[in-house]
């Protein structure tokens, strides 16, 4: 590999060296660029080889992932209203690309913590000084009796969006007009907590215009949930939430957890032993990290992987970084924007680290939008701060949306959606 | 409400939160940490303002390139409540008025980039007459400059500036009474085909 040297570079290279003398890193060689590798191109993956690629071009970004196109979970439940296409939530890897991050679709199969490799399943192995693992999540399939993967082709998750996705939105253009669509909802904690109120609110918004006699029941693991009280205030405005013809049915845990589903029958039995029977059954089961994570031993026994708050390091094993939704990111939520944030966080550390700094003081905000019905987005938001000792992503301010915001107000939210979306999507692809 | 000028106000309000400020942290069992770099509190805002601060739109709008003045004192109003938000209020008391002014010139330095919205050309040369009677004055050189320690009104997301217009006119947003004459004016002549001609002709700028 030949490098064109440069008084940067130079300076680097001799840093390099130095470094290499006293501390005795490996797999760094004089004047070769340092390699970074990342697992996983949602968004928190994409965010974070971008960020690293536009801070310092120095270093050799990688970024492996086995799709070529990238479904976005958040938005998807427009799909299922019918108020968005499949195509819109869809994105590629052209424009990290362009900013010279090297593309890679293939499956991770391992990760060597100690020789600092990457595997894949074509054979391919891939050397780092320093690894970003951002898988997203998996399910957990022994949760519930009756459900595995291939039971949801037809009785879908769809909380990886994609072909489910699709699968979902069919099942609901084909359902009779006073059919009833059971959505479970998982126990905390899960990605996008908002997720599953705002899927029956847009599926409500779909039948009202479409199958006006049918219902939405959501079974939940929980005795509440995210945005509860504007969910449930959006709810009775346009869904006649606790009135005989209610649109949405919202039965709280632990009694209504869905413990077994029967695909045959379309329906769920319940712990308290009831058994629910859907036209349109989707069980979104309890998640724990992305595969890879607990393959390569980055998991803790409840499934996540527990890291440095303030590097996003693994506190299992050094040099890997891990983001987003299958890390334990004390205090922040599992969601797109916090993904996308935590990368940031872990790009300047990543960078820092990589060039012998000391890493700087991080800055994390969440923002999240849900949209109940036409004309009427919410919101939350938050900023954060590290505690000095480490131990907590901690919110100095935010909240909700206010209960008496106006109409006008909930309809800008709407539009913020979409440039949210429009955003995000962009800040972490484009 | 007794009137004080923005200033003052805008300093009684900083008074006030660093107050908040300080009962919040008495609050927390635990210190947190301070003095994040420029970027890193910059970067948290490209999510919703797109990466280095140009949004993709529609309504978002474009953050690089502003007047630092007007970028911290927008960010203190929402803070105090002084400017209506839906959201940013919320996010702006998240920051101390020594890390709004790191943001501030952090994307200062930033290229302001023109939305490319489509426009009307009837409308835009209607706006460009009714900008040269009643703005230009202020928002020199159609509305583009940042030197005037205004919000950059030419090619900024045409939604925004909108709502901007809506909030001063109902009152729930605050800006000096010369401008508010100027647009409570232009609004009571012109009407709301006034106001949307004016913001086809910014939004016709690059």
């Amino acid at each position: 590999m030949s490098i064109k040297i440069t008084r940067r570079n130079f300076i680097q290279a001799a840093g390099v060296v130095s470094a290499a003398g006293a501390v005795g890193f490996p797999g760094l060689v004089l004047g070769a660029s340092k390699k970074v590798v990342v697992v996983g191109g949602g968004t928190g993956g994409a965010t974070a080889a971008k960020y690293i690629k536009m801070a310092d071009p120095t270093i050799d970004v990688t970024i492996i992932e086995a799709n070529k196109d990238y479904y976005t979970c958040y938005l998807s439940n427009e799909v299922l209203s019918g108020n968005r296409t499949i195509d819109s939530i869809k994105f590629g890897y052209t424009g990290l690309a362009k900013r010279g991050v090297n593309i890679v679709h293939d499956y991770v199969t391992g990760i060597d913590a100690k020789k600092q490799i990457v595997m894949t399943k074509s054979g391919k192995s891939f050397a780092y000084d320093r690894c970003v693992v951002a898988p997203g999540v998996d399910l957990k399939w022994d949760t519930i009796e009756g459900y595995n993967e291939g039971v949801a082709n037809t009785v879908t998750h769809a909380w990886k969006a994609g072909p489910q996705t699709v699968t979902l939105r069919k099942q609901l253009k084909a359902m009779k007009d006073g059919g009833t669509v059971v959505i479970t909802a998982p126990p905390n904690p899960f990605r996008c907590p908002p997720g599953p109120y705002e899927r029956a609110s847009q599926i409500a918004y779909y039948l009202q215009n479409h199958k006006p006699k049918s219902k939405v029941i959501i079974l939940d693991n929980k005795p509440k949930f995210s945005k509860q009280g504007l969910f449930t205030q959006g709810w009775k405005k346009f869904y006649g939430y606790k009135t005989d013809n209610a649109l949405i049915e919202w039965r709280p845990g632990p009694d209504a957890a869905t413990v077994a589903v029967d695909a045959g029958n379309v329906s769920v039995k319940t712990k308290f032993g009831d058994t629910i029977k859907a036209d349109v059954l989707n069980v979104i089961p309890a998640q724990k990290a992305g595969k890879i994570a607990s393959t390569a031993g980055l998991t803790n026994a409840k499934g996540w992987c527990p890291i440095n708050l303030k590097t996003f390091e693994s506190t299992i094993h050094k040099n890997i970084h891990v983001i987003g939704d299958a890390s334990v990111a004390k205090g922040m939520p599992k969601s797109g924007y916090a993904a996308n944030s935590q990368a940031k966080a872990a790009a300047a550390a990543v960078i820092a680290m990589l060039n012998g700094h000391e890493v700087g003081t991080p800055s994390y905000v969440n923002t999240c939008y849900s949209i109940i019905a036409k004309d009427w987005g919410i919101s939350v938001a938050a900023v954060y701060r590290l505690a000095e000792d480490g131990s907590k992503i901690t919110k100095v301010s935010g909240g909700l949306t206010p209960k008496d915001a106006s109409a006008a107000a909930h309809k800008r939210a709407v539009l913020n959606t979409y440039s949210w979306f429009n955003n995000i999507t962009n800040d972490a692809f484009g | 409400m007794k009137k004080y000028p923005l200033t003052k106000r805008i300093l009684f309000a900083a008074i006030l939160l660093s107050a908040a400020g300080m009962t919040q942290a008495a609050k927390e069992k635990k210190p947190l940490m301070t003095g994040a770099s420029d970027s890193m509190l910059a970067n948290t805002c490209a999510g919703c303002h797109g990466t280095n601060g140009v949004s993709t739109g529609p309504s978002m709008p474009t953050i690089a390139g502003l007047s630092p003045d007007y970028f911290v004192t927008i960010m203190e109003s929402y803070k105090s409540g002084d400017a209506y938000s839906t959201i940013m209020g919320r996010i702006a008391k998240g920051y101390s008025d020594d890390e709004i002014k790191q943001m501030a010139d952090y994307y200062a330095a930033l290229p302001f980039e023109a939305a490319s919205q489509t426009t009307d050309p009837a409308l835009v040369k209607k706006g460009a007459k009714i900008h040269d009677l009643y703005c230009e004055k202020c928002h020199s050189e159609g509305g583009t400059l940042k030197e005037d320690d205004a919000g950059i009104l030419a090619g900024q997301w045409r939604p925004y500036v909108r709502w901007q217009i809506e909030d001063a006119l109902s009152g729930s947003r605050e800006y000096e009474k010369k401008m508010m004459k100027k647009l409570k004016k232009l609004h009571k002549k012109e009407g709301d085909a006034g106001i949307t001609a004016l913001l086809h002709y910014y939004s016709s700028q690059d």
